[in-house]
């Protein structure tokens, strides 16, 4: 098998990854301006991203009597402080204009009587979302001088001087490589999963709680380029439903259901109410033997029960399909929960490319929107809509000035097909590599091996020491080593070496930045046994950059609410 | 958590080897849809929904506690009908509204 085609393809604006952020940016760039736009999506918009099986509420919204202040104010809170106010505040005043577009395009909210939407809790509103992503790939798709590749898998950007000026990436549908030229580059990939082993680690691997297909890409490419990159330290884990890894959310908040462990009682308030204490307190609640833990759903009445059968249907189906094969209903059983494995996601943690207030990262022209892009916690799916609207926005506004910089840093098109050239030779090497050792599926379970034993997975209960960290960044390198070996019979197993040498970057900078925060501010999220407190001297970002293959660790002063943050250059 | 492609149902029409997010569903010989990689499935049930010959049917994995059900959807209109057989033969379905908000 070799590289079938080549193709070099020029736009103003190549948003990688056509999800819920990406998709809204080209709506936008679209509704306020003439702005060529090529996505380029791994997989196919319809159903690619977070929302494939759908969502079940609106998490993200500021409800009656609320402020977008009051949500920054819970953000901050939530992630002990470390987080972008600045970032915070701009998403929190779009949540609700994003949302109005939304239902504009279809999706359906609940109303009560008066028309208003109905709320559930103080930040969330009710919806049906399991037709939520074909809603947006629909309105997408309806937009004049916007290119959607499908099947397209982004491997490298094209940076020179610090200026974006494309990416490379190849078809694993019809074996075309790509370089495709833009002035300006949205990152919108989504964040990292499978980094390390997860729950059903057999057969039902991939029945996780993030997409297993976000695999960092976009992280890679950006470390890999030289982006500045924030907390990911922070790293999330999802309480979820055992064995299904469906959302919990929607029993707690839905039917009030407390958390309680073997003894039934309610464990909850013993460790505190924010997303990493929840988790903390099961795996405490486990560790002390009073497990398994549960949400106390028995009791519920049957009206009740009929109502969480659908609203899982229209977000995780393997929790309704679990609870009638299993020939009874929440109401008479309550719910197993347990804690993911640890996931890099800039959509519920604070990491992710570091960016100014208009979402562009630290390389010229590359913006970041969505889960890719750090600092802004909570944003859930309003929030990466609404990133990917500012992104846009902030392309639009500055045109002259991105096209003025591509210009200056523009290649010859003899340059142009060279970089393609060589590209191509290094997609066929691993395309003709012959008798490889080791194959990607034994090294991705290397690699997830090494990060739950040593970078706090869920067999080490999510904790660390330095030690640890230093022999998970030694064997994460060896198996880097490793990969080079790798070799592809097609497209599709290209992308799987590809994806993995994405996740073996990623593991690198977040074992650095787990050593590089030398406390415990987040139990389980980053619980660094070496330094159990939690210290006002870390009261700061922990970045990184790379820089000639070496990561250099940079701290960098907390940024306020009423700020507009730029990169100094 | 996979899927199962009834061969004799399907008819290559390659919606679902389209709307698959991971891209794991290929066309064999006969050009007709077959699951390539079963442990990579998410279990979002795209594929399901996608297809229109109610070729697909997913299930739980014994791994997860999967007993042999087998679930597909079929719809009408605004209306969505899940259909489950359990491993004994039994049959259910729950209708779900389109224009119809979750409740929680």
């Amino acid at each position: 098998m070799k590289i079938q085609n080549k193709k070099i393809i020029h736009t103003d604006v190549l948003i990688i990854g056509g999800g819920t952020a990406g998709c809204y940016a080209a709506l936008t760039i679209r509704e306020q301006s003439n702005l060529s736009v090529v996505i380029a999506e791994k997989a196919n918009i319809k159903r690619s991203g977070c929302l494939a099986a759908g969502v079940n509420a609106i998490n993200a919204y500021i409800v009656k009597g609320r402020k977008p202040e009051d949500y920054v104010d819970y953000a901050k809170k939530d992630a002990d402080d470390i987080v972008r106010e600045d970032l915070l505040l701009t998403m929190s005043e779009g949540l609700n204009r994003v949302t109005a577009k939304l239902e504009q395009l279809g999706l359906v909210i609940l109303k009560d009587e008066n028309g208003e939407y109905v709320a559930r809790g103080n930040r969330n509103i009710k919806i049906n979302g399991e037709n939520i992503k074909p809603i947006l790939a629909d309105a997408v798709k309806e937009l004049e001088d916007v290119t959607v590749i499908n099947h397209l898998n982004i491997t490298d950007y094209i940076v020179k001087d610090n200026q974006i000026l494309g990416a490379f990436g190849f078809s694993i549908e019809d074996g075309t490589a790509y370089e495709i030229r833009a002035k300006s580059v949205i990152c919108a990939t989504g964040g990292a999963s499978g980094l390390y082993k997860p729950n059903n680690p057999g057969f039902s691997r991939h029945k996780m709680w993030y997409p297993p297909f976000n695999t960092g890409a976009g992280y890679a490419m950006g470390i890999r380029a030289g982006a500045e990159m924030t907390t990911f330290e922070m790293r999330f884990i999802a309480l979820r439903c055992k064995d299904t890894i469906a959302p919990t959310g929607t029993i707690a908040q839905g039917v009030g259901a407390k958390q309680v462990n073997a003894l039934g009682e309610v464990y909850e308030n013993k460790y505190g109410l924010t997303t990493s204490q929840r988790v903390y307190g099961t795996v405490k609640e486990n560790l002390e033997g009073r497990g398994p833990c549960y949400l106390r759903t028995e009791g519920i009445t049957p009206k009740q029960d009929e109502e969480l059968l659908k609203a899982y249907l229209n977000m995780a189906p393997s929790q309704t399909l679990k609870w009638i094969e299993a020939g009874k209903n929440p109401s008479q059983q309550n719910v197993e929960i347990e804690g993911t494995e640890p996931y890099v996601v800039g959509g519920h943690t604070a990491s992710g490319y570091w960016v100014d207030t208009n979402r562009q990262s630290t390389i010229q022209g590359l913006y970041a929107a969505g889960d890719v892009a750090g600092g802004c916690p909570q944003k859930y799916v309003t929030g990466a809509l609404v990133e990917g609207e500012i992104a846009a926005e902030a392309i639009v506004h500055s045109n002259n000035q991105l096209t003025k910089q591509y210009e200056e840093h523009k290649l010859t098109e003899q340059e142009e097909e060279q970089l393609l050239t060589e590209k191509v030779q290094e997609y066929d090497k691993i395309l003709n590599e012959k008798q490889p050792m080791f194959t990607v599926e034994q090294l991705e379970e290397a690699m997830q091996k090494v990060m739950d034993t040593y970078a706090g997975g869920i067999g080490s209960h999510y904790q660390f020491n330095e030690k640890q960290l230093s022999l998970a960044e030694e064997k994460i390198n060896q198996i880097e080593q490793l990969a080079e070996g790798l070799s592809a019979e097609d497209m599709h197993e290209l992308m799987f070496v590809y994806e993995l040498k994405e996740r073996l970057t990623v593991c690198k900078v977040l074992i650095a930045h787990l050593r590089a925060r030398k406390e415990t501010r987040w139990h389980s999220f980053a619980e660094n046994l070496d330094y159990p407190e939690k210290s006002d001297e870390w009261l700061k970002y922990v970045n990184s950059r790379m820089e000639d293959g070496k990561i250099q660790i940079i701290y960098r002063d907390l940024v306020e609410r009423g700020e507009q943050y730029e990169h100094s250059h | 958590m996979s899927i199962v492609i009834n061969q004799k149902k399907c008819v290559g029409c390659r919606k679902c080897m389209q709307v698959c997010p991971g891209t794991l569903i290929k066309a064999n010989e006969n050009g007709k849809a077959y699951i390539k990689y079963p442990k990579d499935c998410w279990g979002c049930v795209s594929c399901v929904k996608e297809c229109q010959f109610d070729a697909i049917d997913f299930y739980l994995g014994a791994d997860i506690g999967g007993m042999g059900s087998k679930m597909n959807v079929t719809s009408k209109g605004d209306m969505i009908y899940w259909n489950i057989t359990k491993s004994c033969g039994e049959k259910q379905t729950i209708e779900i509204d389109r224009t119809k908000s979750n409740q929680y």
